[in-house]
């Protein structure tokens, strides 16, 4: 009995139509600029950056100067947010801190990505004993829920932002190395690779100019989400007072200076974590989009 | 055509069906005016290539397309009731006991985490309202008749423990468990290897013929359709293009496209030194071309053929085509016939 | 291999990585600066007294036979005594685990009830309306600070309407059921995005297959054909991407309890951070460390359960 299928009777000879109704049915994905969330994304972090680095331009109050005369007032045409119970007003407070807390957590989610990939690559590339080290390694980290791990760290090195770096670095390396292993074990058994190796590439060379490239997509969208993850975590030390120190505006300091006062003048603390929120939101927008954007197929 | 004359009424009347999914594309006619008959106890099958709307036809009739497609016109009778028109639970009724189907992928068409027996068991369960041990019963007998072996141990057996050609058999089990009068099969071989192709389509055969229930039997595989059905339907970019007993079709095809397929099968009695291929590639159904949809790729078209998209006329009892150059078809034979 | 095989070389495989929590618990704890026995003696501290404490700690000894003793006590269940309360770790640790344990039960029960109609509606049509909605709304709460959200219901539900306590445990059941909700409520709303999000991809991918449509055209009926067609396989890769979200889930109870005043242990750590309490924090920290590692089991158990073609691999 035949098993010969009429679909390959038809399909053969001239190909050209074939091509061009394949280009046809290309998903219109594939340009960045038609995918709503990733605009959205970036608009929204867009303007909230822009805000915090035209600080001086939009607000003429310096967020540390006290005034005893003027605390805790509500919404004026003098201060646009109020002040808070030491005078300091509200709104240059949130632009001031905003500089503060997305700089340490841009700053801070490069570590980890460094130290992640690189050891994600020793481990996935090499295997063996590196691999079984390494992975050892991370699940005796994963093993500490994130935050706990940070705090304690934290409280071990002494407050204050090169603690912070230091305790994220320490802890947050694994997601990247986790992805990183598994994009490699899967991209080493492409044939490019063979080919490279057979060529007498060094591991070096393969590793970083063949591999590398491809696989690190997915470490980079991991890192949209992991910047918004230091956020939190930034947010949350100095809430605890582990993070940055006083008199330093942030939005973490902002939100807890404000939790006594929620009932009378809940913006305190109300707006500081409503940034933090749209904040978070912009870059999982921008997360989601690029994910979207980068995904095989589909 | 008016039934009053006909000895007994089709078991199913499929009339002017249109069935059109939503794409990025655009409105992809998949299925564009098609209408079939089934009598009872007989197989007819339904033959095109892949993105012919054969798939599509089917689903359309036991109202389980994908999402993304609806039915947009036509009939489908069954017993003189419109499924097209029933409510989803309505429908539910239908499927089982009246109408089952069975699928081409059988590991991706069972339930991974069910076992294999509760899964043959759910119809009788659900449409015939037996109790957990009577339908268990009744899977294990299921299983015995399509020839899986010691079914009492592998009725608690899951899909991935089973091979390919057991699992069909589990499919072939599932459509049978409460008696349908028709079987729709969506290319039911096309993944199984070929010796068990042949042991799975012996099967489906002797049981239809026992049970008197009817087929629809979708491929792309001429030799298939030659040993199961009585009649076929020959399906091109969503429309019927020829039909007729499987006999006729098959020796002496009316369409070119007919005549293409016929010649791209390898004829063990006949080996030729190359396999005639269809030049092109089937058309865009979004945006079909103008006139017969096939003359593109036709060595016959005239200049009539791309005008008027040509109707599906009767020629002969009962073999049709809608090709309106026909007669080229039965010349070609016949010079290919000298020939040899 | 049958069920009690594999749990049993899973638990042998987490020895040494239980161990290595120990290792950095440990030396953790044992790298902050300032002195103990300092922190104790206060204004009493000469050098004398300081020499004494040391000894009577063990601190004067090297680390490592340090840690050998720590190892020594721990195997005995003697998890060291707290500098500030004077009573045996041990016992604090286990007076408050109830509290925290029923918030994180709680927490992922509210998140389940909640994620799962949600993600149903989302994957029912997808890129319809009320997806875009399902699936962009959770994405507020990946950036929702935990204590911040916590304040706000505090505020706003405890304080101004009055419908929950502001803080404590509450007693008996129905106590703890009252008392707990509003921590177990946000602790739930930071996990939700994660879950609802899993369940949406699972349930799609769930949807498209085979095999539902098989179970629609034998003509299995809705509810049925959701649940053990649909939800049964859906939850499979969820429960995975649960169980690794499981160390969030533990991480964010910490803040939740301090804000709440839930006597839990994410509490006492806090407490005990800042009081320099260093084997109540050494124990907590270990307790969180073994706890999730257990919890990583029993996901791993539930999923080999809930999946039979993963049963009889390796």
């Amino acid at each position: 009995m035949s098993a010969i299928s009429l679909s390959a009777g038809a399909g053969a000879g001239d190909s050209a139509p074939q091509a061009a109704a394949a280009e046809r049915a290309q998903p219109r994905r594939h340009h960045w600029y038609r995918q709503p969330a990733l605009i959205a994304g970036i608009v929204i972090i867009g303007l909230i950056l822009l805000a915090v680095i035209a600080a001086p331009l939009l607000t003429s109050w310096n967020p540390d100067t006290q005034n005893l005369n003027a605390t805790l007032e509500g919404f004026s045409a003098h201060h646009w947010l109020g002040t808070d119970q030491e005078g300091r007003d509200t709104f240059a407070r949130l632009l001031y801190g905003g500089r503060v807390d997305l700089q340490v957590a841009f700053i801070a989610v490069l570590f980890p990505f460094v130290l992640g990939t690189i050891l994600g690559s020793l481990a996935g590339y090499f295997g063996g004993w590196i691999d079984l080290i390494i992975m050892r390694l991370v699940d005796i980290v994963v093993a500490f829920p994130f935050f706990v791990l940070i705090i304690a760290l934290v409280f071990v090195l002494g407050p204050g932002e090169r603690s912070i770096y230091i305790a994220i670095t320490l802890v947050g390396w694994v997601s990247y190395a986790r992805i990183i292993r598994g994009e490699i074990l899967v991209a080493k058994r492409q044939e490019y690779v063979l080919a490279a190796q057979s060529g007498g590439l060094s591991n070096l060379r393969i590793m970083g100019r063949h591999l590398l490239p491809n696989v690190i997509t997915q470490a980079i969208i991991y890192a949209m989400s992991d910047i918004v993850q230091d956020i939190l975590a930034i947010v949350t030390l100095s809430y605890l007072g582990l993070g940055i120190q006083p008199p330093a505006a942030d939005w973490g300091t902002m939100i807890s200076d404000g939790q006594n006062f929620l009932t009378t003048h809940w913006q305190l603390t109300t707006i500081p974590g409503l940034v933090v929120v749209v904040t978070g939101l912009g870059l999982s927008l921008i997360g989601d989009g690029l994910a979207d954007l980068l995904r095989p197929g589909q | 055509m008016s039934g009053g004359d006909r000895v007994s009424q089709p078991l199913l009347q499929v009339s002017d069906l249109h069935v059109q999914i939503a794409s990025r594309r655009g409105i992809v006619r998949a299925v564009d005016g098609v209408s079939l008959e089934v009598p009872a106890g007989e197989a007819v099958g339904l033959v095109g290539e892949s993105g012919s709307g054969k798939s599509m036809t089917l689903r359309a009739i036991l109202g389980v397309l994908p999402a993304e497609a609806r039915v947009t016109a036509g009939q489908v009778l069954l017993d003189g009731v419109d499924l097209t028109q029933l409510a989803n639970n309505q429908l539910n009724q239908i499927r089982g006991p009246k109408i089952a189907m069975i699928f081409q992928e059988p590991m991706s068409a069972l339930n991974p985490v069910m076992r294999v027996g509760s899964q043959i068991a759910e119809g009788p369960q659900v449409h015939l309202g037996m109790n957990r041990r009577q339908a268990a019963e009744r899977a294990i007998e299921l299983m015995r008749r399509v020839g899986i072996p010691d079914p009492e141990r592998r009725y608690r057996s899951f899909p991935h423990e089973f091979s390919g050609g057991m699992r069909q058999r589990v499919m072939i089990a599932i459509a049978l468990s409460c008696e349908p009068s028709l079987i729709l099969c969506d290319e039911p071989t096309t993944a199984l290897d070929v010796t068990i192709q042949d042991q799975i389509l012996r099967l489906l055969t002797r049981l239809c013929r026992e049970s008197g229930t009817s087929l629809v039997f979708v491929t792309h595989d001429l030799p298939v359709v030659a040993q199961v059905c009585h009649q076929i339907a020959v399906m091109y970019a969503g429309r019927i293009v020829e039909r007729g007993s499987v006999q006729e079709v098959l020796t002496q095809p009316w369409h070119p496209y007919t005549l293409g397929l016929v010649r791209s099968a390898p004829d063990v009695d006949h080996p030729r030194s190359s396999l005639a291929a269809i030049p092109g590639a089937p058309p865009s159904l979004v945006s079909p071309p103008a006139g017969c949809r096939f003359h593109p790729r036709c060595k016959f078209a005239e200049q009539d053929c791309t005008v008027t998209e040509p109707p599906l006329r009767l020629i002969d009892a009962g073999h049709a085509t809608a090709c309106l150059h026909y007669e080229r078809c039965l010349d070609e034979l016949r010079t290919e016939g000298a020939d040899r | 291999m049958g069920r009690m095989t594999f749990v049993f070389r899973r638990l042998l495989l987490l020895v040494p990585t239980v161990l290595g929590v120990t290792i950095i618990t440990f030396f953790m704890i044992h790298l902050i600066p300032g002195d103990p026995a300092r922190t104790i003696l206060g204004i009493h501290a000469t050098p004398r007294a300081i020499a004494i404490l040391h000894r009577e700690w063990g601190l004067d000894r090297p680390l490592a036979s340090q840690y050998w003793l720590f190892m020594d006590r721990l195997v005995h269940g003697n998890l060291g005594t707290s500098l500030y309360y004077g009573v045996p770790v041990a016992g604090l640790v286990t007076s408050h685990l109830p509290a925290t344990l029923w918030l994180i039960c709680y927490a992922a029960v509210i998140a389940i009830v909640i994620s799962v109609p949600l993600a149903m509606i989302a994957a029912s049509r997808k890129d319809a309306v009320r997806d875009h909605i399902v699936r962009a709304v959770p994405l507020l709460g990946l950036g929702m600070p935990a204590f911040w959200l916590a304040l706000i219901l505090q505020t706003t539900l405890a304080l101004k309407f009055r419908l929950f306590p502001v803080s404590g445990y509450g007693t008996g059941f129905t106590g703890h059921l009252h008392s707990m909700f509003l921590p177990a409520l946000t602790v739930a709303i930071a996990l939700c995005p994660v879950v609802i999000r899993s369940l949406r991809a699972s349930m799609l991918n769930v949807l498209g297959a085979d095999f539902v449509t098989t179970a629609r055209a034998k003509g299995v009926p809705g509810p049925r054909l959701f649940i053990r067609h649909v939800l049964r396989n859906a939850v499979i890769p969820a429960v995975t991407v649960m169980g690794i979200n499981i160390g969030f889930l533990i991480g964010g109870t910490l803040i939740v309890e301090q804000v709440f005043q839930v006597p839990g242990i994410g509490q006492l750590m806090i407490n005990s951070i800042f009081q320099r309490d260093f084997d109540v924090v050494q124990a907590v920290a270990l307790v969180f460390g073994v706890g999730v590692v257990l919890v990583n089991l029993l996901t791993d158990v539930a999923y080999a359960s809930l999946d039979p073609r993963v049963r009889f691999d390796r």
